[in-house]
């Protein structure tokens, strides 16, 4: 394996083959993913995401390029060879997909089962991982006795039965409520610091990437846009999609403002000083604030502002030079 | 006839009846079941697509379906004599109502297997399974509760065509019905038989139904 990277996906391209012609999900798509890192794709819908995941544990086979798993390309791979390199990725799923029919305990040892494991150590390794995402009391219980933050929970137990390098998540938080989808996100940060499990996160969120994800590759129109780590990203985005995404809904809601108008963004330091204050005091020049927002982004505290410029060119051009001399990450926005 | 001599044939009439249902429920089973897996799984978007031997059975299924069973019964005698050795009796009812139900239970198993949600397949697919772990692990397991329901219809559906036996020979309720309703007007008499089967019928989808709600596990 090379540069401790476990997947690496080169040129990978899927075009589907269609009855109104073909269809291209994905094209060229490069992108390595480090050994133990959280690594989020997000993407609008439509964009190709889910077809890109389902690429790496080849349920779609691509259809140009190569998918490396801990360096071996899956292409070259028996059936056989590609069934056993599965159990070495996980995988949930935004609809849960348990077996309806069979109780907690079961659904965790089924992975178990089907690789052929003794009844009795699955059901041991299932009783372990129950415990680990906090279900033990309810082992003999069915999915439709329990919710779906419950559902997701077990649904992470039986996809690290296998002990699996990788857990590809696709979209697995999409139909939880805030605070459910709080608390999935943290146990799966926890597998990866704990379990050393490399996740692949796949979601249209941005909170999502912010909350766990340390790489994050943008996907728009079956191509990577931008990728590189989740705190670049959201400094500075250097594509539209990249800038749409971070802004998220407070962006859209700002038709009102007519004039220009500029995103601040502030790293862990600069969010505690009062910078807006700093800037009208010294200029001598009101701003208008459309929208601000801080998150936790790694640690670290992280905010954006939207404000609206003076209509004076000359005001606004002192504003810029004011926040330029700062050191402070800002950009014109649309 | 004495009332004891009534009794005594509707008991051995019953009896074939019930003998011929479960012969041929069974056999045709033992055919329907696989035949419905292999339609789900050859057909596009399945877990082993091949547009090739869907199309023949989906083919050969639809036509045994369509043959109306009393003619089924006489087309099939020679076959019925070669299999079983008489073409008279309820033994020679058995092999037409396999040819008659196997292709109906398939599609019944068909369209059970269906209801399977596409995603859990695929998460067993993440898993590493096999088409035939993805089978007899999840499609038949999952789909227990309608497969029970749909044998609820199958059964009573194998009933009903033994009833024709009685055209042939065949012996069974229905030819009780038949006999003494249709060739010697003993209305009373046929009545009797068709209550029977009533109760058969009955009984049937009674027990079937309960296992298929008691098996769920969809209900909490």
């Amino acid at each position: 394996m090379e540069e401790g990277y476990i997947i690496r996906l080169i040129n990978m391209g899927k075009t589907f083959r269609t009855d109104s012609g073909e269809l291209v999900a994905l094209d060229d798509i490069n992108l390595d993913i480090r050994e133990g890192a959280v690594q989020g794709i997000i993407g609008l819908s439509g964009a190709g995401k889910s077809t890109l995941v389902r690429c790496i544990n080849y349920l779609e086979i691509p259809t140009s390029g190569k998918v490396l798993f801990e360096g071996r390309s899956l292409g070259e791979m028996s059936r056989k060879e590609v069934r056993e390199a599965r159990r070495r990725m996980g995988m949930i799923f935004q609809q849960f997909n348990l077996l309806e029919q069979r109780n907690l305990l079961r659904n965790v040892t089924f992975p178990l089962e089907i690789a052929g494991v003794p009844k009795r150590e699955a059901k041991e390794r299932a009783e372990e991982l129950l415990q680990l995402v906090g279900l033990s009391e309810r082992s003999g219980n069915y999915p439709s006795q329990l919710s779906g933050g419950q559902k997701q929970r077990v649904a992470i137990a039986r996809a690290l039965a296998t002990r699996p390098k990788v857990l590809l998540c696709d979209e697995a938080t999409s139909a939880l409520d805030p605070k459910t989808t709080e608390q999935i996100l943290s146990l799966l940060r926890r597998i990866n610091e704990e379990l050393k499990v490399t996740i692949i996160v796949i979601t249209h969120q941005m909170s999502v990437i912010e909350a766990i994800c340390d790489e994050v590759a943008i996907i728009d129109h079956s191509h990577i846009a931008e990728s590189g780590p989740v705190s670049e990203i959201f400094h500075a985005p250097r594509t539209e999609i990249g800038r749409r995404l971070i802004l998220g809904e407070g962006n859209r809601n700002l038709d009102f403002a007519n004039g220009r108008k500029l995103r601040i963004v502030f790293d862990g330091r600069k969010a505690r000083e009062p910078v807006i204050s700093d800037l009208v005091l010294s200029c001598k020049i009101p701003v208008n604030i459309l929208f601000a927002n801080t998150r936790q982004v790694e640690d670290e505290a992280v905010g954006q502002m939207i404000v609206e410029l003076p209509d004076s060119g000359e005001e606004a051009e002192k504003v810029c030079a004011y926040l330029r001399s700062k050191g402070i990450t800002f950009e014109e926005v649309k | 006839m004495q009332l004891s001599q009534f009794v005594g044939m509707y008991l051995a009439e019953s009896w074939a009846t019930l003998y011929m249902v479960l012969i041929s429920s069974t056999i045709s089973y033992a055919i329907g079941i696989p035949l419905g897996v292999i339609l789900v799984a050859t057909e596009q978007g399945g877990i082993a697509p091949c547009r090739i031997v869907h199309g023949i059975l989906g083919f050969i299924t639809n036509i045994f379906r369509t043959i109306p069973f009393l003619i089924l019964l006489v087309m099939v005698l020679p076959l019925t004599k070669l299999l079983v050795g008489t073409t008279l009796g309820p033994r020679a009812i058995i092999p037409p109502l396999i040819i008659a139900s196997a292709p109906y239970i398939a599609r019944m198993v068909e369209s059970s297997l269906k209801e399977v949600d596409a995603g859990v397949i695929e998460a067993a697919k993440s898993m590493g399974a096999s088409n035939w772990q993805i089978i007899r692990m999840v499609l038949l397991p999952e789909a227990r509760p309608s497969l029970y329901v749909g044998a609820a219809i199958c059964i009573t559906t194998i009933l009903s065509y033994s009833a024709m036996a009685g055209f042939v020979g065949g012996g069974g309720l229905g030819a009780i019905a038949l006999n003494y309703g249709y060739y010697r007007y003993q209305t009373d008499v046929m009545l009797i038989a068709v209550a029977v089967l009533i109760l058969i019928v009955q009984l049937i989808q009674e027990f079937w139904m309960r296992l298929a709600k008691e098996t769920d596990k969809r209900v909490s």
